[in-house]
């Protein structure tokens, strides 16, 4: 036996105390993390989105586009429009804003004709990533989770369909999928920015309403934005570190 | 003094099966946690793999660019310079990758630019909208714009 006691009970205890995800997470410390993209560092990027509702025209194309790439189930949305329609006399502590989406804009939305005159605006929704999701929080399984380059995901095959998450979000972003029974939501096309592209909505958006940044590359445009425009994020008070920021919000949005 | 240990015996087989209990989960766990869980968190770190493998059906503007330049020339003098390829042309990542196997159709301007243009209180009051009934009649909207440089002759957009 070439195995001395002192050699066979270090090992043993190797084996016995790194079980599991702590043999992984040995591992990988031993030999550096490996990624899933050979030029993509998931720790070198903070995803963000930034939405401009003075530009946004309502035609759709981010849903369609959405729907298309991601292959989302028929009269579901990972991302929808809605119109708000605010009447000039429209008191804000008594009343409930006027919202429309007709399944979630996918077709685009008819002009209608309004009694009293006021404002009529789009705004478009999506999963807003936050940094510290309540979604994530109640998942009992480990299924949800804030990457490391802060998009919110779904593994599908942990998902056990129990719907927490679903009530959990306070902007209504995820649904259970008819088809695997697991909860989906917007994953921030994760399989193009992982690829260097943008994502589908933002490629489709005709007007550029709608941009992807990184908050951790100091060269990309969104600083420039933030910087020089007061963007809002939605909910605020509910804390989630929502990272899909809004120029010209108005007050009423929920 | 032997009186005190007399019991003894069944505290250590009550022990033991403690200890085997114990050894079986850690067992059992190392063998049903995938290896990846806690990677990152506490979830699988595969799943980041696994969601990132999916392939792109939208090719991106900058693929397009690299065979049609000289569209991309043109839609960057005009109204439409922002506007990217496959938000009229559809996702076309299969065009991009293999151009022969998949030809794209070209849109019908009379349904095409409407989704755009057509007139609505809600849109922003800058950009430009008509009620395409009134404005063209029926008529295709490329008789009189070219898409991909949407102003009349002689206009600079």
């Amino acid at each position: 036996m070439s195995t001395t006691r002192r050699e066979f009970f270090t090992k043993a205890t190797e084996y016995i105390l790194l079980t599991g995800a702590a043999t992984t997470a040995w591992e990988y410390l031993l030999a550096g993390n490996a990624e899933a993209s050979p030029n993509y560092k998931t720790t070198e990027h903070w995803w963000a989105m930034i939405i401009d509702i003075e530009k946004c025209i309502g035609c759709g194309n981010c849903v369609r586009a959405c729907s298309e790439e991601n292959n989302v189930p028929e009269g579901y949305f990972r991302t929808w429009v809605e119109r708000y329609y605010i009447p000039d006399d429209w008191d804000a502590q008594a009343e409930t804003p006027q919202v429309d989406s007709p399944d979630g804009a996918i077709h685009g939305f008819d002009d209608v004709k309004r009694d009293k005159p006021g404002k009529s605006f789009f705004v478009p929704k999506l999963c807003n990533h936050c940094a510290d999701s309540p979604c994530v929080q109640v998942c009992p399984v480990g299924a949800t989770f804030v990457s490391p380059d802060g998009v919110v995901l779904v593994d599908e095959t942990y998902c056990i369909g129990c719907r927490y998450c679903v009530q959990g979000c306070p902007y209504g972003c995820r649904f259970i999928s008819p088809t695997t029974q697991t909860a989906q939501k917007c994953t921030l096309c994760y399989h193009r920015i992982t690829k260097g592209l943008t994502t589908a909505c933002c490629e489709a958006c005709p007007t550029a309403a709608r941009q992807l940044g990184d908050l951790k590359n100091p060269k990309d445009p969104i600083h420039e934005f933030l910087r020089t425009h007061s963007v809002q994020v939605l909910k605020p008070h509910m804390a989630t570190g929502a990272k899909v920021f809004y120029n010209g919000l108005d007050e009423s949005v929920r | 003094m032997g009186n005190r240990f007399k019991n003894a015996e069944h505290l250590i087989r009550v022990a033991l099966v403690f200890v085997v209990a114990f050894f079986v989960f850690l067992v059992a766990r190392g063998l049903i946690v995938p290896k990846s869980f806690g990677q990152y968190g506490h979830y699988r770190g595969d799943a980041l793999k696994d969601i990132a493998a999916r392939t792109p059906l939208f090719a991106g503007r900058e693929a397009c660019e690299t065979c049609h330049s000289e569209v991309a020339d043109l839609k960057k003098t005009g109204a439409h310079a922002k506007v990217g390829c496959e938000d009229c042309h559809g996702p076309l990542g299969k065009h991009a990758e293999d151009p022969a196997s998949v030809v794209p159709k070209l849109p019908d301007t009379k349904v095409l630019c409407v989704i755009c243009h057509e007139a609505n209180s809600a849109k922003p009051a800058k950009f430009p909208q008509v009620v395409s009934k009134d404005h063209a009649g029926g008529e295709a909207c490329k008789t009189c714009h070219q898409p991909h440089k949407p102003g009349l002759n002689g206009d600079s957009k």
